[in-house]
């Protein structure tokens, strides 16, 4: 059996954390968890996860963003997947809508909150080309 | 500088020109909005060239003479009347007839001068029709913003009420699927978690309903003789499992009794409040100090905790609405967001305020000032 593969979390919803921890194993992958861009930022320092699933809004307002940028920056090849509940209902406009900032942030893939764990999953398959 | 726009719509040349003189030299200030309004004039000479410039370009005062050659001045009015129109109208009439000018305020004109009128008298019709409608536009811009900001405050509610469902749902999903296996232990964290987000969002509400019927003034205050130290004896009971829990020890001095006179149910959720912010956000086997002293007719509350502290940019945002400090030390505290909120608000009912003084690292102090006779009452 090949190497699991290790996802790297970052979230300060530590419940959305734990639920994507637990699908993750439930689905074959290693799980590390970081609860912000801090400790995100030591645990890269160290090791170089297969793929990044990261939040949008933690710490500051567009921490996800600046995360990416870094983890793309350190390792240009693993895909990073941004997670936002950051929608035009919370009245925060803050998200990549257009074409032009999708292709300005440094993410592989944009999911909205609520994300059930099958479409992550799914996602995270299409990303690492196991599906 | 503002500048408002002025048609002036008369046949006779001399008297749009004179108008138009006379505005271009008057600058009319107004001190209490602390600006000052200049008058650009624009000018007609029929009522259908009026209609047009009015549709074109809808000036901000429209002066408009009763008697024009073929479309009248109630005709022009007529034509342009809209609702709601951001426009007030000053009808220039040739005698000084009140019918005209009440068929003419009827049509929706503001004021009207009679001619002849010297500049003085221009001035002084033009000025209190500009007073109107600045005042009516500041009113509309109020009312605009207080829109915004009920939007902006129900949105965040939508979503703090929507993150305990979503976790709640997450967790129920992952118990539905088995996905830990059949073993029921296996879910006691997800199951605690569910419960740890229901009873946070039945606070969100509670807390909610508090701070609705202290803004909207519905509740009826009960003021009466009421012991703060009782009613700070009765809070720290009601805190004192979390504070075991933590190993966190809560002291309070304060004479015996402390008589004051408030409303013992808003003073409850003062104390309540003050309380469970420095248990929550203290360290564990840290300490809370309560000092309940007065100072002429003020009532002070004093909380010090040797919590987490914030830094002064963070303690300025506060007492916002749904503003909770987001940062590794906080992550795992529940709250509304609105604690603090609904503090500030009831210490204005007293005339009081709320200070915070903190720093990071090392805890925070929390003083509530109470005026201990709201009503005046001995």
């Amino acid at each position: 059996m090949d190497e699991k593969k290790t996802i790297l979390v970052v979230d300060d919803d530590i419940d959305f954390a734990a639920q994507v921890e637990t699908a993750l194993k439930g689905a074959g992958y290693a799980v590390i968890v970081a609860e912000g861009e801090k400790q995100a930022e030591a645990l890269l320092a160290g090791m170089r996860p297969d793929l990044a699933v990261v939040d949008l809004m933690m710490e500051q307002m567009d921490g996800g963003f600046a995360l990416a940028y870094h983890i793309k920056k350190r390792y240009p090849d693993v895909p990073v997947l941004i997670a936002s509940a950051v929608t035009a209902e919370t009245g925060l406009e803050f998200d990549a809508a257009t074409e032009e900032e999708r292709s300005w942030v440094k993410a592989d893939a944009f999911l909205a909150k609520p994300i059930r764990p099958e479409q992550l999953v799914r996602e995270i398959k299409r990303l690492l080309r196991e599906s | 500088m503002d500048k408002l726009r002025v048609l002036v719509v008369d046949d006779e040349p001399g008297m749009r020109l004179s108008i138009q003189k006379a505005l271009r030299r008057f600058t009319l200030s107004l001190p209490e909005l602390e600006e000052a309004v200049e008058f650009d004039t624009e000018l007609a000479e029929t009522g259908e060239e009026a209609v047009q410039k009015i549709r074109e370009n809808r000036p901000d005062i429209l002066m408009l003479d009763y008697k024009l050659p073929g479309m009248s001045g109630l005709d022009v009015l007529d034509r342009v009347r809209v609702e709601e129109s951001e426009m007030v109208t000053i009808m220039i009439t040739a005698y000084a007839s009140i019918d005209i000018a009440i068929t003419a305020i009827k049509q929706g004109a503001f004021d009207f001068i009679a001619k002849p009128f010297t500049p003085k008298e221009l001035e002084k019709t033009v000025a209190k029709a500009a007073h109107s409608l600045i005042l009516a536009r500041q009113v509309r811009r109020l009312a605009e913003e207080k829109r915004q900001v009920r939007f902006q405050f129900i949105s965040v509610l939508g979503h703090e009420l929507k993150s305990p469902l979503n976790a709640v749902e997450g967790y129920l999903d992952q118990i539905r699927s088995r996905i830990l296996g059949e073993s029921v232990t296996a879910y006691e964290d997800a199951i605690a978690r569910c419960l740890v987000r229901i009873g946070g969002m039945r606070k969100l509400i509670a807390d909610l309903l508090d701070l609705t019927r202290i803004e909207s003034g519905q509740k009826k205050r009960e003021l009466c003789a009421a012991d703060l130290a009782a009613l700070a004896d009765e809070s720290i009971e009601t805190i004192m499992p979390e504070a075991e829990r933590k190993g966190i020890r809560i002291r309070l001095e304060t004479e015996r009794p402390f008589l004051i006179h408030a409303d013992p149910a808003e003073i409850r959720m003062v104390l309540n409040n003050l309380f469970s912010n420095a248990v929550k956000y203290n360290r564990e086997d840290g300490k809370v100090d309560v000092r309940l002293d007065r100072k002429g007719a003020e009532v002070r509350i004093i909380v010090r905790d040797t919590g987490i502290g914030i830094s002064q940019a963070e303690a300025a945002r506060l007492f916002q609405e749904f503003v909770r400090i987001k940062n590794e030390n906080t992550r795992h505290i529940e709250g509304s967001g609105l604690g603090l909120t609904i503090l500030e608000k009831i210490t204005k009912l007293y005339g009081g305020e709320i200070t915070v003084e903190s720093r990071p690292g090392a805890g925070s102090t929390f003083t509530v000032i109470l005026k201990d006779n709201p009503e005046g009452r001995p």
